[in-house]
């Protein structure tokens, strides 16, 4: 067992978990955050997105234990109360459908657009693309997650 | 009328839950007391299980059981099932071969169930489930259809010793032969259909929960039909009796056909959860996913089309071996018959067709409906051929589609579909236009100035949707009818909910169903919900899939409206003293037409609640329901243009743009239709570009990852160009028909036609990866070469 500690969502959480725990069953399972999913067992779906000490991880891919001492924004977390422009872009561009890879496309790309602003890069379309090939979206055939994307660019 | 009635781009509701993390998927859910299963899975695709020794499991820490197939028969939990018997030309009935939730003494693809684990935790059982140890004496297996039909291919079944399902045939054989005896031109093409894996980003997932004192059990699970979940775990599997089994299935990640099936993990976990007297969640993973989850397609197809002199279709013969696995899967049978056969005509007058399915039992994954389900076979197959008669006879392509375009309806074809309406050359032209193809030569001489080759596809699609009229389906060999129900209920407050048979996983029915609500009752949308998904909640239903959800599901919920309609005009009439005939709902009253008498709708409500005033006889209460059974098929069709650029010297295809024109007939929602075209073209370009299942030769599957499974990705598709023509159905209240397929069923033929166009052979089978393009591009250049 290893003990946890972190910041999710602006609460500090402390476990004993199985030093196997992946972060994102800590999430799930510990804290009960069941926004963010598993899609894939290889890290290529990118349904398990979560801000690490704000750059994006797969947490999937990260030990509970990795993390400890770090800081954790999930989906839940993204915004207080009223939507984070990036949510209400993916609303008002029909961004998604079933809605399972969509927490993982959103925290993508706050992640993106907040990289490209701090580099001072124009996000295209083509460079919103090529950061997605991470996250795998079945339903929406991306045309819709590039155009809310766009949109929450324009805003953030 | 409403401002979020019929036709408006309304603003998904159901988005709030799932862009803050709050939707609810069945992996979400968590009982006290849950234990969890792993299953123990065959490692070989065809072996006798000769032994399963659990003592080293049972042993570990967390252990709760461990189950074997012969308890589960013992208990007497039945055969897994398939719902629609298909006949044989010579009249036997298809060979059903015995599938058992888990093996009993013969494992017949790689992933069979042989044992379960329950443990305490997800880890713990994973971990006991590979200290299970099951002696198997292996046996020689067959993974592709067309060797399973050879002589000397292993057996599965012993009902079917040729691997032969069944051997079916539709149309009139010797007048198609006559006809193409006949034809000045015969064209000849042999294909294959790629088999693909349908990959819901949700893995399924079940929770069972078993209530020892009511003797109840519920099932939460990714289903995209409950009900018939329900009714197929209870009357055919006899886990518990329907009154004493509620099926939910929440949020829906979804589904694209393989969560229509009741597979092997959700009977073993509402059975293990009895054994063990807790509650028992299964989740997959994206590995056994792909062991488990029904695959799509895989067909192999030779094919000859004759034509008179002046081009006109004289005769289309087919043959195609379809690979259904190692089971018969739920509508497996359906898929490669009539969901396929019945759509050759594509969309074009033939005077004879004949076709010939065989369907082949493998030691692979059961293959069943995945999106389009036999109409992309179908599709793919009709379009292909004509592009390549259109070459073969060195005609412009476009003509060749327009000469032989059905232009009067209704339209009987040699092959059961009656076609009710339709506008195939209109959605040829938007297309065209949409698409710009009188730029396209200056498009494709820049190209070549780049040292790219650029190429056009055409497909002009149809399909058959609106599944299904049941009295017809039931005389084709269907087990269930195929009717949707639905029941409005107007509160005493005034505020609506529809209780639907249908189930969304992804298609946004909390929004559209509103809508036609809305527009009807020209109320706010706000105060109509959608309740769906729970079996203790809502009505008998069949549920979503084959695009039936607005042309059936709605229609169903339009049958109910209209007798809520005539019951609130019947008290409103009595209470203003006027006609019923006078009557008119709208902005939220209902009123004396032509005057200023009027009660609000929520007065009307609470009346027939109160009950004070009610007409001489009449029921209290305003709540109506209503069972659909639609009269036909409908028939979306369209024409997709796709264009490509091709690296000559990487074989890398690139789609620079995509172009959809369809007619649904009437849109209640265009932004969530567009949203669904666009999902299906890209599952189109992955079949054609990127995805294949793929076996070895001793059936072992090489693809169980996405390390090994291409899905499509952002940059593999474009943004894609849609247009709408517009025919109303006349088979249904809405004129629906229906949209959820299209894209997955026009776009394969379009993005291999646009290839074959650019690289100059029509020798290209999907999917089209870049060392397939490459090596088409050298064989034209091998005999320059050898010169
Ligand atoms: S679940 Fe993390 S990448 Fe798929
Ligand atoms: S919305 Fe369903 S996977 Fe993206």
């Amino acid at each position: 067992m290893t003990q946890v500690t972190l910041t999710v969502n602006g609460k500090a959480v402390r476990r004993d978990v199985p030093d196997t725990m992946l972060l994102v069953e800590f999430l799930r399972e510990e804290l009960r955050l069941t926004g963010t999913h598993v899609g894939c067992d290889t890290s290529q779906c990118g349904a398990c997105v979560v801000h690490l000490d704000g750059k994006a991880v797969k947490s999937c891919t990260t030990l509970a234990a990795q993390a400890s001492g770090g800081t954790v924004t999930t989906i839940e977390g993204l915004a207080n109360g009223s939507l984070h422009p990036m949510q209400k872009a993916f609303n008002d561009n029909h961004g998604l459908q079933c809605g399972f890879c969509t927490p993982g496309m959103i925290m993508s790309g706050v992640d993106m657009v907040a990289r490209y602003k701090a580099a001072g890069k124009e996000l295209t379309e083509h460079a919103i693309r090529e950061e997605l090939e991470g996250n795998i979206c079945r339903c929406t055939g991306y045309h819709n997650i590039v155009k809310s994307i766009q949109q929450a660019a324009g805003e953030m | 009328m409403s401002e979020n009635g019929i036709g408006k781009a309304v603003k998904r509701r159901e988005d709030k839950r799932f862009i803050t993390g709050k939707g609810k998927y069945t992996d979400d859910v968590r009982m006290e007391n849950q234990a969890y299963a792993a299953f123990v899975r065959s490692p070989h695709a065809h072996a006798r299980v000769t032994g399963v020794d659990s003592a080293e499991a049972m042993a570990q820490e967390g252990v709760i059981a461990v189950l074997t197939g012969p308890e589960l028969v013992g208990d007497g939990i039945g055969n897994i099932i398939t719902g629609w018997a298909i006949t044989s030309k010579d009249g036997t009935p298809m060979k059903v071969g015995a599938w058992s939730a888990l093996a009993t003494d013969t494992v017949r693809y790689v992933g069979d169930a042989v044992a379960v684990v329950i443990a305490e935790s997800r880890q713990a059982a994973r971990n006991a489930a590979e200290m299970v140890d099951v002696a198997y004496d292996e046996l020689p297996a067959v993974a592709r259809g067309d060797r399973a039909l050879q002589p000397g291919a292993p057996t599965l079944h012993d009902c079917a010793p040729d691997n032969m399902i069944f051997d079916w045939e539709i149309g009139d054989e010797a007048a198609t032969d006559a006809a193409l005896a006949s034809a000045a031109t015969v064209v000849e093409l042999e294909l294959v259909n790629n088999r693909l894996a349908p990959n819901p980003m949700e893995p399924r997932s079940a929770v069972a929960i078993f209530d020892e004192a009511e003797d109840h059990y519920t099932l939460y699970t990714t289903s995209q039909n409950p009900h018939v979940a329900r009714l197929v775990l209870s009357a055919f599997y006899q886990v518990a009796p329907e009154h004493k089994l509620r099926v939910i299935a929440p949020d829906v990640g979804g589904g694209f056909g393989s969560k229509i099936y009741i597979y092997p993990e959700e009977i073993v976990c509402l059975w293990a959860s009895m054994k063990t007297g807790r509650s028992v969640k299964w989740t997959s993973d994206r590995n056994e996913a792909f062991m488990t989850d029904a695959h799509g397609r895989d067909h192999v197809t030779k094919a000859k089309m004759g034509f008179d002199a002046e081009g006109h279709i004289l005769g289309f013969k087919v043959d195609t071996i379809a690979n259904l696995g190692a089971y018969c899967s739920l509508f497996a049978t359906a898929t490669p018959t009539y969901l396929y056969a019945t759509l050759l005509s594509g969309q074009y007058n033939m005077p004879a067709i004949y076709g010939n399915v065989k369907a082949a039992y493998t030691n692979t994954v059961p293959v069943d409906a995945y999106r389009g389900a036999g109409r992309p076979e179908a599709t793919y197959l009709v379009e292909r051929m004509m592009t390549t008669a259109a070459r073969q006879m060195g005609v412009d392509e476009t003509e060749l589609r327009r000469k032989n375009f059905i232009q009067s309806f209704p339209h009987q074809t040699p092959v059961i579909m009656c076609y009710d309406a339709g506008d195939f050359s209109g959605n040829l032209d938007k297309a065209m236009a949409a698409a710009d193809v009188a730029g396209f030569a200056a498009r494709k001489a820049e190209a070549a100035a780049r040292g790219k080759l650029r190429g056009l596809g055409y497909s002009s699609y149809i399909e058959a949707c609106g599944i299904a009229p049941s009295k017809a389906v039931g005389s084709l060999g269907a087990g269930v009818g195929l009717w949707e129900s639905a029941e409005v209920r107007v509160n005493p407050v005034g505020t609506i909910e529809i209780l639907t048979g249908s189930h969304s996983h992804g298609q946004g029915h909390e929004t559209t169903f509103a809508q036609i609500v809305a527009e009807r009752f020209d109320l706010p949308i706000d105060s109509i919900s959608i309740v769906h998904g729970d079996t203790d909640k809502v009505q008998f239903g069949m549920g979503t899939y084959g695009s039936r959800s607005g042309a059936v599901g709605m229609s169903a919920i339009v049958k109910a409206m209209d007798k809520v309609e005539a019951k609130v005009k019947k008290i409103a009439a009595h209470q203003l003293e006027a006609a019923e005939d006078d009557i008119v709902i709208e902005g939220g009253q209902v009123k004396v037409a032509g005057t200023d008498r009027a009660l609000g709708w929520h007065e009307v409500g609470l009346a027939a609640y109160t009950a004070h005033n009610l007409p001489e006889g009449m029921e209290p209460g305003l709540k109506e329901t209503a069972f659909y059974d639609p009269a036909n098929f409908t028939f979306p069709a369209g024409t997709y243009i796709c264009e490509v650029e091709v690296d000559p010297d990487t074989g890398v295809t690139e789609i620079v743009q995509f172009t959809a024109a369809d007619d649904f007939g009437t849109i209640i929602n265009p932004m969530i239709v567009e949203g669904q075209v666009h999902g299906g073209v890209a599952q189109g370009i992955g079949q054609a570009l990127l995805e294949q299942v793929v076996y070895d030769d001793d059936g072992q599957l090489l693809t169980g990852s996405y390390m090994d499974y291409c899905m499509p990705r952002a940059d593999d598709v474009p943004f894609y160009t849609i247009e709408h023509n517009m025919t109303v159905c006349p088979g249904n209240p809405l004129g629906m028909k229906g949209c959820g397929e299209a894209g997955a069923i026009g776009t394969p033929p379009a993005v291999i036609n646009a290839i074959t166009d650019a690289i100059g052979t029509n020798d290209l089978s999907m999917p089209a990866t870049p060392l397939k393009v490459w090596q088409a591009i050298q064989a034209t250049r091998a005999p320059m070469a050898a010169e």
